[in-house]
């Protein structure tokens, strides 16, 4: 892959900031998780463990609340970020919505993935992706939608007298419900299908840390992504989004740490398996 | 043997004439029936008249033949007596209408009249000696004279109260026939009543209240204290003393009903026990006086018994010491039956000690317990007195070195119901490691802190009353635990009695919950413990299972679940003890009070905020279907997210496995071609 010369210079595909939010996304999500499950699980066994090894269930409340201001800090930068996108490239917030960089699922969008599945079964060659694939922006609105439910009832429950002036106290039992289900649902998603969409596809193996590094060779973009790097090539803008590359220690550093958060979500996977299958009431 | 008694008799019939003149030399009986040699006058215009033309002149009354003693009778006397008006021949009757100078008469029968007297004397000991022949044994005229006996009210008669002992003492004192030669156990007799409060009284006093002879005795129906039917058997001896000392059980042990005396005679030390025959003393008795009898053996270290061998040494340190010594209680009021007339007073116990002779209500509490009914049984794991209570160190149960004082007990009640001691080990019920539950549980701690007040085992179960929790009259059975707790928790129990699961408040049929059945029986903790807060919510699970489910579905159980002690637990919400159903206004939970209870720990919540719903499930459609639809709303999502992902992924996973190989030919064809010569250009550029 590198062509011998030292250092290598890489495509950027996310910004320091996009990274930090990522690292910041990945401790708080699974502190979420862990402290959130033993609750939801409360009656297994490792969820008298878990709480006992977090410092008691308090200490795992109070915890789990860190995290999610941590998360809310981390989607608001984000929504800052992006008017700062919008200030900075774009006239206004519809240019942003339907450039080329948007997040927003288009008819394009629609079109890859029918090309996809297709391809999946072997009637036709693999659709020229762009920046942004579907199954990305797929991820990208779960987590919109992910804040919006979790979050929402999660401060329900977490001031619940503010809130039962507003609305019945059964109220609760619904958001108890929605919040732990939801909370289910994405943590079962994002250790599984995400994991395997963006960090563990065979072809990727060991890791994909793109998302660590900001970085990707230039190989794989032309690879990946060919109708962004047709469209930077086009456009002449290629030169300026290559950098170095990280040295080796940097890398195996960001691997290690994908790697325990990796094993963290696939124990919690595990957990949840069990939990679900074999201990349910 | 009867050879001796023919010699003895000999000797006594030769000695007879000489108590005859001594006896005629007293005022009281001057002539024999049978030394009367002729018969009075038949005609009577005066009561005896004709008879005492010979009889009444002391100087010309006959004599009988080959005696000197006239046949006198003083026809004054005669006139005053009671029999006056009967004439002579009214007891003379055999010598109506006989010749002068007639035979000797018949002897007088007063029992043609004295009919009951007369019977009863021929039962007594005196009329089978006379049955038997025995010469010394008393006729009605030894005692009550013959030609002057007058009403017994009259200080001239011979048995007026006050002349009783000396009509008595004449065969009953030292020296006479009757004491040297019949076995009378009593000796001194007439000196010592003379000594005595009641000889005193009568004698020195003038007292004529005070008991005589004929008082204890009886006058006629004299009999041996051996014979169950005498006044002074063993038996009758409380009833004769209490006829004149009715309360005498005041001043005695309280605890002994004065019934007692007669009805359990052969238990209870009796009268003479301590108040001897004869030598009753206006003194206190002092208690231990006997017991220094005792010791004169039993303070012997080596002295055992000679039926097998077990040691009778008595330390009198240690009895000393003893509650009973300190109350006076003297060897034979506990060893009862003694004999004080014996050598060996002891001789004659045939039975243990029966405690109940003065714990008698005690002594009925244990009987009916299962230690006395196992006792009846004789179970040889059964436990009497002793082995609570000790044996002649037995000490009050305030006293720190009793086995009943309060921090001793649970270490007494262990001898026997520590697990694998012989209490236990036949035990079957539910409860196990008694003594070292009861060691860790508050009360157990707050008694080994010194707390004397606190729970100990008798506190429950009672001291003497101890019966099965199966048993309803039993302390601890079901009925009973609330008033038993509640004695010493007063304030718990009246709210309990309030509560819905107070029998009569639930009126149910089912089985409801007491102290114990929340609290346990012997492991009680403190309700702050976190173990306690922990472990309530499956405690009352037991009953309430269904609710207590839905409970650990809903936050307030999950956090419990997982050691968090401030979350709501059952009580917290419906109360303890004073817990309601929730339909009553009083209820913790009543629509008045809901907010305020969520308060406790919700400080602002509101009634619609106590609309939580603590019970909750997701699982019942027609209860709760909010939830119900939510949770397979959400479950729809879930499932529908996760086959749309996963199908995505598992179409991928081939693809992806085929890009990989691609990757891996083309970079091993990149590798290759850097092996090449440098100057040559790869295929790429």
């Amino acid at each position: 892959m590198p062509n011998g010369e030292v250092p290598e210079r890489q495509f950027v595909r996310f910004t320091r900031l996009q990274r930090i939010l990522h690292i910041c996304m990945i401790v708080s999500f699974i502190t979420l998780a862990l402290t959130g499950l033993t609750l939801k699980f409360s009656y297994t066994g490792w969820a008298a463990v878990l709480s006992h090894l977090l410092g008691g269930f308090e200490n795992a409340g109070y915890i789990h609340r860190t995290a999610a201001v941590v998360m809310f800090g981390v989607f608001i930068t984000h929504l800052v970020d992006l008017y700062k996108l919008k200030r900075r490239e774009h006239s206004s917030w519809w240019s942003l919505v339907m450039g080329p960089g948007s997040m927003v699922p288009n008819r394009q969008d629609l079109g890859e993935l029918v090309a996809t599945l297709k391809w999946f079964v072997g009637r036709g060659e693999r659709p020229a992706y762009g920046r942004w694939t579907y199954w990305e922006k797929f991820d990208y609105f779960a987590v919109f939608w992910g804040i919006a439910v979790i979050g929402s009832t999660g401060l329900t429950l977490w001031f619940p007298v503010f809130f039962t002036r507003f609305i019945p106290g059964s109220f609760l039992n619904v958001a108890t419900i929605i919040h732990s289900d939801e909370a289910l649902l994405a943590t079962g998603f994002i250790f599984t299908v995400h994991f395997f969409n963006t960090h563990l596809r065979p072809e990727k193996f060991p890791m994909d840390i793109t998302v660590f590094t900001g970085r990707m060779p230039l190989e794989e973009l032309k690879r990946d992504k060919p109708r962004e790097y047709e469209a930077l090539v086009a456009s002449g803008k290629l030169e300026e989004k290559m950098e170095e590359a990280y040295p080796p220690i940097v890398t195996r550093t960001i691997r290690a740490f994908a790697w325990v958060a990796l094993a963290v979500g696939f124990s919690i996977v595990l957990w949840i398996i069990y939990a679900v299958l074999f201990a349910y009431r | 043997m009867a050879e001796r008694m023919n010699t003895r008799r000999k000797r006594r019939c030769a000695g007879l004439r000489v108590v005859v003149a001594m006896l005629v030399g007293t005022a009281f009986s001057l002539l024999f029936p049978e030394s009367l040699g002729h018969a009075a006058a038949p005609e009577k215009p005066q009561p005896g008249a004709e008879c005492l033309a010979c009889h009444g002149d002391k100087s010309s009354a006959p004599t009988r033949a080959g005696k000197t003693t006239p046949l006198y009778v003083d026809g004054k006397k005669f006139a005053g007596s009671v029999h006056a008006s009967f004439g002579c021949t009214g007891c003379h009757a055999d010598l109506e209408g006989k010749d002068f100078p007639h035979e000797k008469p018949a002897p007088v029968q007063c029992g043609t009249c004295h009919t009951t007297e007369q019977e009863q004397h021929a039962r007594s000991l005196h009329g089978k000696a006379i049955a038997r022949g025995d010469t010394l044994a008393p006729h009605c005229v030894n005692c009550h004279g013959n030609h002057d006996i007058v009403p017994v009210k009259d200080p001239r008669s011979a048995v007026a109260p006050l002349k009783v002992p000396l009509v008595c003492g004449q065969c009953h004192r030292e020296g006479t026939a009757v004491s040297r030669n019949r076995l009378i156990a009593q000796d001194n007799i007439l000196e010592n009543y003379s000594e005595s409060i009641h000889g005193e009284a009568l004698l020195k006093k003038g007292l004529s209240v005070a008991p005589n002879c004929a008082t204890c005795h009886t006058p006629h129906l004299i009999l041996p204290h051996t014979d169950p039917a005498s006044s002074i058997n063993r038996k009758n001896i409380a009833a004769t003393c209490t006829k004149c000392h009715s309360q005498i059980e005041t001043v005695h042990r309280k605890i002994i009903r004065g019934e007692l005396w007669e009805k359990q005679a052969n238990v209870l030390p009796s009268c003479p026990d301590c108040h001897q025959p004869h030598k009753i003393r206006n003194v206190f008795y002092d208690q231990g006086m006997a017991n220094a009898d005792c010791m004169r053996c039993h303070a012997d270290e080596k002295l055992r018994r000679g039926r097998d061998g077990k040691s009778m040494y008595v330390n009198l340190e240690e009895v000393s010491h003893s509650r009973h010594s300190q109350k006076g209680v003297a060897c034979s009021q506990c060893h009862s039956e003694v004999n004080a007339s014996r050598v060996r007073p002891c001789e004659t116990i045939t039975r243990g000690v029966d405690c109940t002779s003065c714990h008698d209500e005690v002594g009925k509490l244990y009987a009916a317990s299962i230690h006395g009914q196992l006792n009846a049984k004789n179970d040889p794991n059964a436990p009497t007195c002793k082995e609570c209570h000790g044996t002649h160190g037995v000490l009050s149960k305030q006293d720190i070195d009793s086995p009943s004082f309060p921090t001793n007990v649970p270490g007494l009640c262990a001898r026997c119901h520590r697990e694998g001691n012989k209490a236990a080990v036949r035990y079957t019920g539910r409860q196990h490691e008694i003594i070292s539950n009861y060691t860790e549980s508050i009360h157990g701690t707050l008694l080994k802190n010194g707390l004397t007040v606190t729970a100990t085992c008798t506190s429950c179960h009672t001291a003497h009353s101890v019966l099965p929790r199966t048993d309803p009259k039993s302390s601890v059975n079901a009925a009973n635990v609330p008033t038993t707790c509640g004695r010493c928790h007063h304030g718990i129990e009246e709210q309990f009695e309030t509560s819905i699961h107070a029998k009569r408040v639930g009126g149910s049929d089912k089985p409801l919950p007491v102290c114990n059945d929340c609290h346990t029986a012997h492991a009680i903790r403190r309700t702050d413990e976190n173990s306690f807060r922990l472990d309530v919510m499956s405690t009352c699970g037991r009953c309430h299972a269904e609710i207590a489910k839905t409970y650990f579905e809903t936050y307030h159980g999950k956090v419990s679940r997982l050691g968090y002690t401030k979350a709501a637990k059952c009580y917290d919400c419906h109360g303890a003890h004073d817990i309601m159903a929730v339909t009553d206004p009083r209820s913790h939970l009543s629509r008045a009070n809901v907010a305020a209870t969520c308060q406790k720990c919700h400080a602002g919540a509101t009634r619609r905020f106590a609309g939580y719903l603590t019970h909750a499930t997701h699982h019942d459609p027609r209860k709760y279907p909010f939830l119900f639809y939510t949770f397979w709303g959400m479950t729809a999502l879930l499932l529908g997210t996760f086959v749309v992902g996963g199908l995505h992924t598992l179409l991928w996973l081939p693809r992806a496995f085929e890009m990989r190989r691609e990757l891996r030919a083309a970079e091993a064809e990149h590798e290759a071609s850097k092996e090449t010569p440098p100057n040559k250009e790869g295929p790429d550029a």
